[in-house]
C-alpha cells in the first residue's frame, strides 16, 4: 500500500498516462518555476497534438519552447509570448494555433478550473478582441465578460519542497501561477528541488495542500535566467 | 523642449503620493521608481506576484528565483509580500492598487487606450496589460506625444486594437500633461519651452486648452 506516498522514481512514471491531443497545464512565469525535467519527459514522449496552457512558451531550446522544436503544441494558451523565434515561425507559418489570454484572466480560469467553478465574469478584456463572441453581461452598471475556466488533462507544477504526500511550498517568484496549475489537473505532477518527509512542512505555511497532487518526482533544475539584472556595488 | 524620456518618469513620479500601492509597466515607467518623492513611502507591485519590489540585486545576490513581471532579476524590499498570481490579480483586479502607469500606442479622447497589438505585425501577447486597465483605480499613460513620423498618439478615436474601454484618465507625454475627461484631452501642463500650438498641432482628438497653461516644474 502507497497510502498518501505520491513520490515516484523516474520521469516516466511521473508522466504515465500522457497521449497524444490532450491538455496540459503548466506553472511558471518566464522561465521562472518551470517543472524542468517534465518538460524534457514531454519531449523525449515524443506526443504530439498537446494544448499547453502557461503564462509563456519559455524560449528557444529551453523550458516549453523545446516542445516547438518536433511541434508537439498545437495549441498555445498563454498571455505573452515574444521570446521565441521559432513559435513566432509556427504561429506565421500556421502549425501553431495561439489564444492570448490576459494574465489575470488566465490566473482565474486555472484557479477556477480547480475550484470547479465552470465559468466566472471579469472586466477584463471588455471592449476589446478577448471578449469577441462571449457573454455580456451587467453588474452594477457595469459590463463584464464571461470567461470560461480551465481544467487540465495534466499539470505540471514546479514546487521548492514537497513532502511525499504531496504538500508543497514555493519558493519566492518562482510561485506565480504553479499553485493554480496544481489545482487544475486531473493529474497533477509536482517536480520538485527537494522531497521530505511529511511533518517537515510546517502546516500553516504549506501553499498547495497534497490533495491536488497525484505525483511527487525529485527534480533536477538549471534554473536559468531570462534577463540578468544587476545594480553597481 | 520635448522631455527625455527620464523627466517624462520624474513628472510621473511627481503624481505619487505617500502610502500608494503601484503598479509601474514596461519601459519609461519602470524608470519611475528612480523618481519617488522624498519624504514618501510607495509599494511597487510586480502582477507576477511581488508587492514590495526592491532595487536590482547586487551581484552576489541574484536569484533566479525572484525575478519582476519584466522577467528581470530583482529583489525584494523590506516588508514585502510574496503571493501567487490568482492573488496577485485579485490585487489589480479587485481595484487595491493605487495607480498604474503604462506606456500605450494610442490613446483617445474617451479614454480608451490601444497598447499590445499592431495588425501586420507581430503579436506578443497583452500580459497583465488588460486586467491592469480593467482594475486600477487611477491610471497614468505615459509615451510620446507623437510617433517618429509625427502622427499623433492623441486621437478621436484609436485605430489599433484595444487594451481597455474609458480607462485613461490622465496622459503624460513629452509635451504635456493632460487629463482625460467629457470626451475630451484637457491641457493641464506643458513641458518646459514647448508650446500650445505644437501641444495643438500634435494632437488629433479634441483638446480643451485653458487661456494659461503652467510649464511642468522639476
Amino acid at each position: 500500500m502507497a497510502g498518501f506516498n505520491k513520490v515516484v522514481n523516474s520521469y516516466a512514471e511521473a508522466m504515465a498516462g500522457l497521449e497524444d491531443n490532450m491538455t496540459v497545464i503548466a506553472g511558471g512565469f518566464g522561465l521562472c518555476g518551470i517543472p524542468e525535467g517534465l518538460i524534457k519527459e514531454i519531449k523525449n514522449k515524443g506526443i504530439t497534438g498537446l494544448t499547453v496552457v502557461s503564462n509563456n512558451c519559455g524560449v528557444d531550446g529551453f523550458g516549453l519552447g523545446i516542445l516547438l522544436e518536433d511541434k508537439q503544441i498545437h495549441k498555445m494558451v498563454a498571455s505573452y509570448v515574444g521570446e521565441n523565434a521559432l513559435f513566432e515561425q509556427q504561429l506565421l507559418n500556421g502549425e501553431l494555433e495561439v489564444e492570448l489570454t490576459p494574465q489575470g484572466t488566465l490566473a482565474e480560469k486555472m484557479r477556477a478550473g480547480g475550484a470547479g467553478i465552470p465559468a466566472f465574469y471579469t472586466a477584463t478584456g471588455v471592449g476589446t478582441v478577448v471578449a469577441e463572441g462571449k457573454d455580456i453581461k451587467q453588474f452594477d452598471g457595469r459590463d463584464y465578460v464571461l470567461e470560461p475556466s480551465i481544467v487540465g488533462d495534466f499539470a505540471i507544477v514546479k514546487a521548492w519542497k514537497a513532502d511525499r504526500y504531496g504538500n508543497c511550498i514555493y519558493r519566492h517568484t518562482a510561485m506565480n501561477f504553479n499553485p493554480m496549475a496544481a489545482t487544475a489537473g486531473k493529474i497533477t505532477v509536482v517536480e520538485a528541488e527537494e522531497i521530505v518527509e511529511p511533518g517537515e512542512l510546517e502546516p500553516s505555511q504549506i501553499h498547495t495542500p497534497g490533495i491536488y497532487v497525484q505525483r511527487v518526482i525529485q527534480g533536477q533544475f538549471e534554473k536559468r535566467i531570462e534577463k540578468r539584472t544587476v545594480r553597481g556595488a | 523642449m520635448a522631455l527625455t524620456r527620464e523627466q517624462m518618469a520624474q513628472r510621473v513620479a511627481q503624481e505619487l503620493r505617500d502610502g500608494y500601492y503601484v503598479n509601474l509597466g514596461i519601459g519609461i515607467p519602470t524608470l519611475v521608481a528612480n523618481y519617488v518623492p522624498k519624504g514618501i513611502d510607495v509599494m511597487l507591485q510586480s502582477e507576477n506576484g511581488l508587492l514590495g519590489m526592491g532595487e536590482y540585486p547586487l551581484e552576489g545576490e541574484v536569484d533566479a528565483d525572484m525575478i519582476n513581471a519584466g522577467k528581470e532579476t530583482v529583489t525584494a524590499r523590506t516588508g514585502a509580500a510574496i503571493f501567487n498570481s490568482a492573488e496577485s490579480f485579485a490585487m489589480i483586479r479587485g481595484g487595491h492598487v493605487d495607480l498604474t502607469v503604462l506606456g500605450a500606442f494610442e490613446v483617445d479622447q474617451n479614454g480608451n487606450i490601444a497598447s499590445w497589438m499592431i495588425p501586420g505585425k507581430l503579436v506578443k501577447g497583452m500580459g497583465g496589460a488588460m486586467d491592469l486597465v480593467a482594475g486600477a483605480k487611477n491610471i497614468i499613460c505615459t509615451m510620446t506625444h507623437a510617433s517618429k513620423h509625427g502622427d499623433s498618439k492623441l486621437l478621436t478615436q484609436c485605430s489599433l486594437p484595444l487594451t481597455g474601454v474609458g480607462c485613461i484618465n490622465k496622459v503624460i507625454t513629452d509635451l504635456a500633461l493632460l487629463e482625460i475627461k467629457d470626451g475630451a484631452f484637457h491641457l493641464l501642463e506643458r513641458a518646459p519651452g514647448v508650446s500650445v500650438e505644437e501641444i495643438k498641432a500634435k494632437t488629433q482628438g479634441k483638446l480643451i486648452c485653458p487661456a494659461q497653461v503652467p510649464e511642468m516644474q522639476f
